[in-house]
């Protein structure tokens, strides 16, 4: 009887240490990554690097301001339509009673989020480029929109969710109409929990390559113009990866450097914005 | 939505002024409604779109795309077999890799340590792993897992690619553990305490615990995890291509480089000339879009059923 006890604890402990085990062992491949990114990365980082275009083989140096710009303005163009769109539709969600309508938009925002992003560039390749005749960043934009939606809204429900009853009431008491309730006092509450939301999805879709092949498609140059084919860091590490020059590897490594600092920050930035403005009642 | 009565003494402009307020509440709430049926519209469109410009390939192959085993676009012949069992080899063997490290560490999480310092750093380097972009894992994967397993592949006399189905499979369950955490740790932290503080109350020993209450009872939850990560791993691009040796033809064993229906397109959709080629490109997408929300659904049906109960 003793020894059963025993070999029951035996287990118990063999267990747990099995388990405490996997856990730090599926968080190596993470710091080998980040510890070979900066060693990498680090070394091909400086002023130059990010005021520089790529450079021809065989040239040391060269940058990825290309790249740069056309994140930046990808990533902008593509919030600009999701935010807004993303944030009203999960108001809506969580504003009105639930009916067939409701339950169909939630769950279109289900099947939305599961869609392979490689999906989604062919389809913005349909609708977009072909129709248009040509690459452009106009077409990249709206593909991460879409990818981008999702967590938007569903951010969005959640944090107008939390927001008690109590004060809504209060409001309508009052005699303020509906939506004047939901613009003035339950919009600015969960303000913090919608910025939060899109700030997250943003640096989800800053590193997306597999939508942005056949829409934004990539350019070796600097361009503002939205309706042309636009770089993204993204791209350029996909196009200079895969080359077999050293000088081509360093600059997908800086990039790579660079663009995971971004989605570094952007998750910092999300982190301290849920913790300062968490809604207190 | 008329909420005064008929016969109060409202003056004529108030009463215009009542009814301005409540046409605005009317056009508001229509104005949302009308928000989600364009979210609603979208989604039909992309299935819509996909069907129409996959029919020149349906008439073209018909069920032949699924079982032909042959790739050549020049003779207007294809088959995507080797496609098919690529994603599913992949995917299936990324699940097998990362199913007992996700489980391990959602039950670390979810159970032995809930809360506090520990259970925080666990956690984001989970959330970091699912901020990595695809396109730096497969860098990643070419320069450092790329030897590793060409070595690997000399010591066990195969031929040393170095890429192909292993390769990426290894990648897709690093890319994979946080999704099945993040959903398995919330169905194992919902485990009613009572139960298990039933079950510690007769002597059990945690392991005895895991082993006979949350397992069974987290059962249909872990499964969701594991399906909807099936469904990430199924439909991820770039890292796959990248890693997998875009080969065309049927993989032999998981050392020989293979192709995904995902990588198919991206490698070959904007050189895709001809009708018939581009749409054979689409019915893959259309192939994936219906397998990924099959799968999504499917999942999200039980985790929801999984909470209400």
């Amino acid at each position: 009887m003793d020894k059963y006890i025993k070999l029951r604890f035996y287990k118990d402990r063999f267990f747990k240490t099995l388990i405490i085990l996997f856990t730090v062992l599926s968080t190596v491949p993470l710091l080998l990554i980040l510890f070979y990114i900066i060693k990498q990365g680090i070394s091909t980082i400086n002023w130059d690097f990010l005021i520089n275009l790529p450079k021809p083989v065989g040239e040391k140096g060269g940058g990825i301001i290309n790249g740069l710009i056309g994140t930046g303005i990808i990533v902008l163009i593509g919030s600009l339509i999701a935010i807004p769109f993303g944030a009203l539709v999960g108001l809506y969600l969580s504003e009105y009673s639930r009916n067939k309508l409701t339950y169909w938009v939630g769950l279109s925002v289900d099947v939305l989020q599961g869609i392979p992003s490689i999906v989604l560039g062919i389809i913005i390749y349909l609708w977009v480029v072909k129709p248009t005749g040509h690459f452009s960043a106009l077409s990249g934009s709206i593909a991460l929109a879409i990818m981008m939606l999702p967590p938007i809204i569903k951010s969005t429900e959640e944090t107008l969710k939390l927001i008690p009853g109590t004060i809504k009431e209060a409001s309508l008491a009052l005699g303020v109409p509906y939506y004047k309730t939901i613009l003035r006092i339950i919009l600015p509450m969960g303000f913090s929990g919608i910025l939060s939301g899109s700030i997250l999805s943003i640096s989800r879709v800053a590193g997306e390559t597999a939508p942005l092949l056949f829409t934004a498609f990539g350019n070796p140059f600097i361009n503002t113009n939205i309706l042309k084919p636009m770089s993204s860091l993204p791209l350029l590490i996909f196009n200079y990866a895969g080359s077999a020059y050293e000088e081509w590897h360093n600059l997908a490594w800086g990039a790579s450097f660079v663009l995971i600092m971004m989605i570094l920050f952007l998750n910092i930035v999300t982190k301290i914005l849920e913790r300062r403005w968490k809604i207190q009642y | 939505m008329r909420f005064y009565s008929k016969n109060t003494n409202l003056s004529n402009k108030e009463t215009k002024k009542l009814h301005n307020v409540l046409l605005f509440e009317k056009i508001f709430q229509k104005g949302l409604g009308l928000t989600g049926i364009i979210l609603i519209i979208i989604l039909l469109s992309i299935f819509i779109t996909l069907t129409i410009t996959s029919i020149p390939s349906i008439k073209h192959l018909g069920i032949k795309f699924l079982y032909g085993d042959a790739w050549n676009p020049v003779t207007d012949e294809y088959g995507a077999l080797p496609f098919l069992i690529g994603t599913l080899l992949t995917s299936v063997l990324a699940l097998i890799i990362s199913t007992p490290f996700a489980f391990s560490t959602s039950i670390f999480l979810g159970e032995y340590y809930p809360k506090g310092f520990v259970s925080n750093i666990f956690k984001n380097i989970i959330e970091l792993l699912a901020s990595i972009p695809s396109v730096v894992y497969g860098f990643w994967g070419m320069v450092v897992l790329v030897p590793i397993i060409r070595n690997l592949e000399l010591k066990l006399h195969v031929l040393p690619y170095g890429v192909g189905i292993l390769t990426s499979s290894i990648i897709l369950a690093i890319m994979i553990i946080p999704y099945s955490v993040s959903l398995s740790r919330q169905v194992i932290s919902m485990v009613p305490p009572a139960l298990k503080e039933g079950a510690y109350s007769l002597g059990a020993t945690r392991f005895e615990v895991i082993k006979k209450v949350i397992l069974p009872y987290t059962r249909s939850g872990l499964f969701a995890a594991i399906l909807l990560a099936l469904g990430r791993a199924l439909g991820e691009t770039m890292a796959v291509t990248m890693l997998i040796g875009n080969s065309h033809y049927i993989p032999k064993n998981i050392f020989s480089p293979g192709n995904t229906m995902a990588s198919v397109i991206a490698n070959e959709f904007t050189e895709a000339t001809g009708n018939v080629y581009l749409s054979v490109l689409i019915e893959m997408g259309l192939l994936l879009f219906l397998v990924t929300t099959v799968i999504n659904i499917s999942g999200r049906q039980i985790i929801k059923r999984y909470t209400l109960r």
